[in-house]
């Protein structure tokens, strides 16, 4: 699928052609004034999108002045070189990984790039997706190629079913595990096997997304009828929507094909899994404890988490709870956590909050009453935006506090300077804020 | 973009492995919509833990970093590299480095060198001794005068050391981009028209 997908779009040896560019508040300013100092117009404002979410407040209030300045630039960028813009208020604002696949501008066999390393998860669709810096983003406006160089490739097969109570977040979280956070460096990862098949399209975005984090370029999942379902109807699908899935079924990955590496990923022996350190390789099962330190990295990740080698990861107690992010800030996973709060109150000593990945999940929610649900039993309901998965806008941890998190990140600082963030699935989140500590999600939802 | 063929000098040696760009420059200071000026937020938060080693004074002013692997992993922020560059670091040594990271410092002249373990260890355990890193030969000189050589991909390593601007050198090549959006490129999205 790789190798079709680069075919496509190489022109020589050197450049890729990119079929559409994605752009948010944080990393284009400087770029458009790239642009504007060399006297450059942008090449294809007809395949760029851009939309506000780093920086964007989720609550009430103003941004502060700074955030207020770099959203005016974005805007002020847009207008003057003609790119669409989803800003806040916009009924289709949101997360840039969230709206393009909502949209429907994510489809199979595409170039995508956004200066973004999530980027990934438009790969969930067969699309050959990364993440670049801001003077590739000013290459990309200017010239619409890229200077790359082919990627290596690794092929990722998930054998057996994923047992109940587990979710796509778990698979990606043991596989990062498995394999280090630099495990893919220099490839491009195909995600294969029946799990992988069995997994709605919004969960596959999860596993796609985190490739970023064991350090791949980017991470594809082929394209089927499930993928084909989920983009039917949405705005940007091409017209004649059955031809497109003819030409779209080519795309496909042959496990007898030659792949620079392969891995095998045992999905029955996954239990749901946590992050205890602070980089998304230091991942356990939830029924496990607190590992012991192999190198001066692993004592450095306990010291700032404040944990202890031997302590059973459903003994530690948790202040926060983030539920959204690129990673899983969409409707299905709004509706498994859900299905866990339902009927229950957020522990008396946590605070948890809910942000919708976009304004358009956010209505849906709303449709289906689950911010009605989540209200209820005590979580916070948010506006659209990254939030604290980075902690740009207001949304941050005290130094100190802990925080089960749906995010994809759990470095020092990542959430807050000083906090301490421990990633996992939405289900298991919803878990952790009923009970006020990482939890087993099977206990509280039976087997 | 400035020509970039020999860095030479003292070496600051930060031992720590997969140091992450949030580590490196933290987002509240993403909010600035400047390109200069990152140098003073270059490790914000560890500059300010007792005992950080690029605190030590013989490592002020070093224009060589040397780290452990997948140094730059994570965010894709250039900010890391606009950071590093403008705190006085001209090369960063390590085992291995993040791709994002990598290829944000080839845009900036930031030269980004990946040595063997065993040459990596020597620099930092010899710091602040000097090396040499010389692009055109593509070697680096370590304290104990031993020579290592090292890759970088070509087109890269050209631009480097001649300082060309990566986005005129493709405007040279229009006419190809041009033809493969007549002949080869794909029917949408179109996300004016959506």
């Amino acid at each position: 699928m790789f190798e079709k997908v680069w075919a496509d779009h190489a022109i020589g040896d050197d450049l890729l052609y990119i079929d559409l560019h994605l752009v948010h508040e944080v990393t284009s300013a400087q770029a458009f004034e790239g642009l504007r100092l060399a006297g450059r117009g942008l090449r294809r404002p007809d395949r760029t999108l851009a939309t506000a979410d780093h920086n964007v407040p989720t609550g009430p209030g103003q941004p502060d002045e700074l955030s207020q300045a770099q959203l005016a630039a974005l805007k002020r960028n847009c207008d003057e070189f003609g790119v669409p813009l989803y800003a806040l208020g916009h009924a289709r604002q949101g997360i840039v990984h969230v709206i393009g696949p909502e949209l429907g501008v994510t489809q199979p066999g595409m170039t995508i790039v956004c200066g973004d390393s999530h980027t990934s998860t438009h790969g969930a669709f067969g699309a050959l997706a990364f993440g670049i810096g801001t003077s590739e983003v000013e290459h990309v406006l200017a010239t619409q190629t890229l200077a790359q160089r082919r990627p290596k490739t690794m092929l990722i097969s998930y054998r057996g079913a994923l047992g109940l109570g587990c979710t796509a977040k778990d698979l990606i979280l043991g596989t990062i595990a498995q394999i280090g956070t630099d495990g893919a460096s220099g490839h491009v990862i195909e995600y294969a096997g029946g799990a992988i098949r069995a997994l709605s399209m919004e969960a596959r975005m999860t596993v796609a997304n985190m490739s970023i984090e064991a350090g791949a370029r980017a991470g594809m999942i082929a394209p089927d009828e499930t993928t084909f379902a989920y983009m039917r109807a949405r705005p940007g699908v091409p017209v004649d929507f059955d031809a497109a899935t003819e030409r779209w079924r080519a795309l496909t990955s042959d496990e007898g094909a030659d792949y620079d590496r392969t891995v095998e990923v045992d999905v029955p022996a996954l239990p749901p899994q946590v992050s205890w350190g602070t980089n998304p390789g230091q991942v356990v099962p939830i029924t496990g404890a607190v590992p012991d330190p192999r190198d001066e990295s692993d004592e450095r990740a306990l010291a700032y988490m404040d944990l202890r080698a031997g302590t059973p990861m459903q003994e530690i107690a948790i202040d926060r709870v983030f539920l959204g992010s690129c990673t899983n800030g969409r409707i299905e996973d709004l509706r498994a956590a859900a299905e866990v709060v339902r009927g229950r109150r957020v522990a008396a000593n946590v605070q948890a909050m809910v942000v919708p990945g976009s304004a358009h999940v956010k209505a849906q929610a709303e449709s289906e009453g689950l911010d009605e649900t989540f209200r209820a039993a005590g979580f916070d309901w948010r506006g659209a935006g990254c939030s604290m998965c980075l902690g740009m806008n207001p949304d941050i941890l005290a130094p100190g506090e802990r925080c089960a998190s749906t995010s994809n990140r759990n470095y020092e600082g990542r959430q807050g300077r000083g906090g301490r963030t421990h990633l996992l699935s939405p289900a298991m989140a919803a878990a952790a804020a009923i009970t006020g500590r990482l939890t087993d999600v099977r206990e509280l939802v039976g087997s | 973009m400035k020509p970039v063929r020999i860095v030479s000098g003292a070496v600051a040696a930060l031992d720590r492995t997969n140091v992450d760009t949030d580590q490196i420059v933290p987002k509240q200071f993403l909010k600035r919509i400047e390109r200069s000026g990152f140098g003073e937020y270059l490790f914000w938060d560890w500059f300010r833990e007792p005992g950080f080693p690029l605190n030590r004074i013989e490592f002020h002013g070093a224009p060589i970093l040397v780290a452990g692997r997948n140094f730059g992993s994570g965010s894709s922020r250039e900010h890391a590299a606009w950071a590093l560059q403008d705190y006085g670091y001209e090369a960063i040594v390590a085992p291995s480095f993040s791709d994002i990271f990598r290829s944000n410092c080839t845009k900036i002249g930031l030269l980004p060198v990946e040595l063997p373990e065993d040459a990596v260890r020597e620099l930092i355990d010899r710091a602040p001794d000097a090396a040499t890193v010389d692009l055109e030969r593509l070697t680096v000189t370590l304290p104990s005068g031993r020579e290592v050589p090292f890759e970088i991909d070509a087109d890269a390593r050209e631009r480097l050391l001649n300082g060309w601007d990566e986005i005129a050198l493709t405007e040279k090549r229009f006419g190809e981009i041009e033809r493969y959006e007549a002949e080869r490129e794909r029917d949408g999205p179109n996300t004016l028209a959506i």
